[in-house]
């Protein structure tokens, strides 16, 4: 029994023999031999190999530079963004790194690249559908039958947001506790539309990243329109897990593991989407300076 | 995580006055996300040894507190605005640093080998002379 559960480990890592694409500080190849004493070795993290990170302004926008190399994206683009803060917390992203580079930290990193490449190569249009059509399954609206208390605090927590979702954007929503899901009418399905077409492709890029981790296109509206803080969009997401962790105990390295690791994505989709549709002025007035 | 347990969460506010006022009170004070931006700062710079102060990022967030504060209380939009941004800057960063910290604590040793593995059940891997068929 052990002899051919060694073999089928081994066929797993005969079959990934190429490295992955090149990130300008991708991680090294993958071993594409056994070493004989683990069937599994991680791959060797990339070493911090720059001392400085500074900013420059280009053409396109803000770029990166390693102390003198520009930050390119995995698919070898120079890697621009067009806003100053998002170039600035990028950049305090890469400074942050000790010893080693941890590309699962650097969420905002990740997110530019994503719309730079767009290796789904999906335009607006299929973007805005993507996120709407999450509405169809959206967390809020699945309500449990049984218990009695978690009923309670489903409706005590998340109606506040559907009622705020119905007043801001003049829709209907419903919940619903069947397996089929609240029944839309196709006019919500029509200003979310419009409502997100205001957004630039970057912006949403990001916001159906928001969609995807927090399992709910209302709280990833709420939270662009700043009406909920991340804590709070956070803890509503997962207000069943925190309903059991408060009835069952709490497991740090699993429960608060994928908390913060919950925060940190939906933190950085967040920013990531107000930095890149926001517009500074500056008006001064007269009397002061 | 949730200080008061769930039941402190978002519906049990309901305190009286403008929808800010409750929106603010859940950011907290914009001097307290400031104090908290720069703490988290001064962990980061700890990777370089730089002093915090000198980082392009310390300057940006000084600069926009001091700006916004000189503004008259009739666009306090843009001011939330700003105090939303950064309250959501700082749980990034500040939950990277929990994250981070739990990985090295609880998932930091990588996998074990098959002869530890076997160990935990009180096995022991057959040893053979000639080598198993299939390794180099």
């Amino acid at each position: 029994m052990w002899r051919s559960c060694l073999r089928l480990k081994d066929w797993g890592h005969c079959l990934r023999n190429q490295p992955p694409g090149g990130l300008a500080a991708s991680v090294g190849p993958w071993p594409t031999r056994l070493s004989p004493a683990r069937a599994y070795v991680p791959p060797t993290e990339r070493k911090r190999f720059y001392q400085n990170v500074s900013i420059t302004q280009g053409e396109g926008g803000f770029e990166i530079n390693l102390d003198h190399r520009k930050l390119k994206t995995p698919q070898a683009k120079l890697f621009t963004v067009p806003s100053e803060a998002l170039a600035i917390a990028v950049a305090t992203e890469w400074d942050s790194q000790k010893d080693t580079i941890k590309l699962y930290t650097m969420h905002l990193t990740t997110l530019c690249n994503t719309a730079l490449d767009n290796p789904t190569q999906r335009d607006k249009d299929q973007l805005i559908r993507a996120a709407v059509k999450f509405l169809d399954t959206d967390t809020i609206c699945y309500r449990v039958e049984e218990p009695e208390t978690l009923v309670e605090l489903q409706k005590n927590e998340w109606d506040p947001v559907i009622e705020w979702a119905k007043k801001r954007f003049g829709i209907e929503v419903g919940s619903s506790t069947s397996i089929m899901g609240p029944s839309l009418p196709a006019r919500t399905r029509k200003v979310l539309t419009s409502h997100l077409a205001s957004y630039n492709t970057w912006a949403l890029h990001g916001i159906e990243f928001l969609v995807t981790q927090l399992k709910s296109m209302l709280l990833a509206l709420g939270l662009l329109d700043l009406h909920l803080t991340v804590e709070q969009a956070v803890l509503l997401s997962r207000l069943e897990e925190e309903y059991q962790i408060q009835k069952w105990g709490n497991i740090e390295w699993a429960h608060d593991y994928e908390l913060q690791e919950l925060r940190a994505r939906t933190a950085a989709g967040t920013l990531f989407v107000h930095l890149c549709s926001e517009s500074t002025t500056v008006k001064h007035k007269l009397l002061r300076e | 995580m949730g200080g008061g347990g769930v039941g402190n969460g978002v519906g049990r506010r309901r305190s009286p006055g403008c929808g800010k006022d409750r929106k603010m009170a859940a950011l907290g004070s914009p001097s307290g996300t400031l104090r908290g931006l720069l703490r988290e700062l001064r962990y980061l710079s700890a990777a370089t040894g730089r002093p915090y102060r000198d980082t392009a990022a310390y300057r940006y967030l000084v600069k926009s507190f001091r700006a916004h504060r000189v503004t008259s209380e009739k666009l306090c939009r843009a001011q939330h605005e700003l105090h939303f941004q950064a309250s959501t800057y700082l749980c990034l960063l500040r939950s990277i640093r929990e994250h981070v910290a739990l990985h090295q604590e609880f998932h930091g040793m990588g996998e074990r080998s098959v002869e530890e593995s076997a160990g935990l059940v009180g096995l022991k891997l057959p040893s053979q002379p000639g080598g198993k068929g299939w390794e180099p």
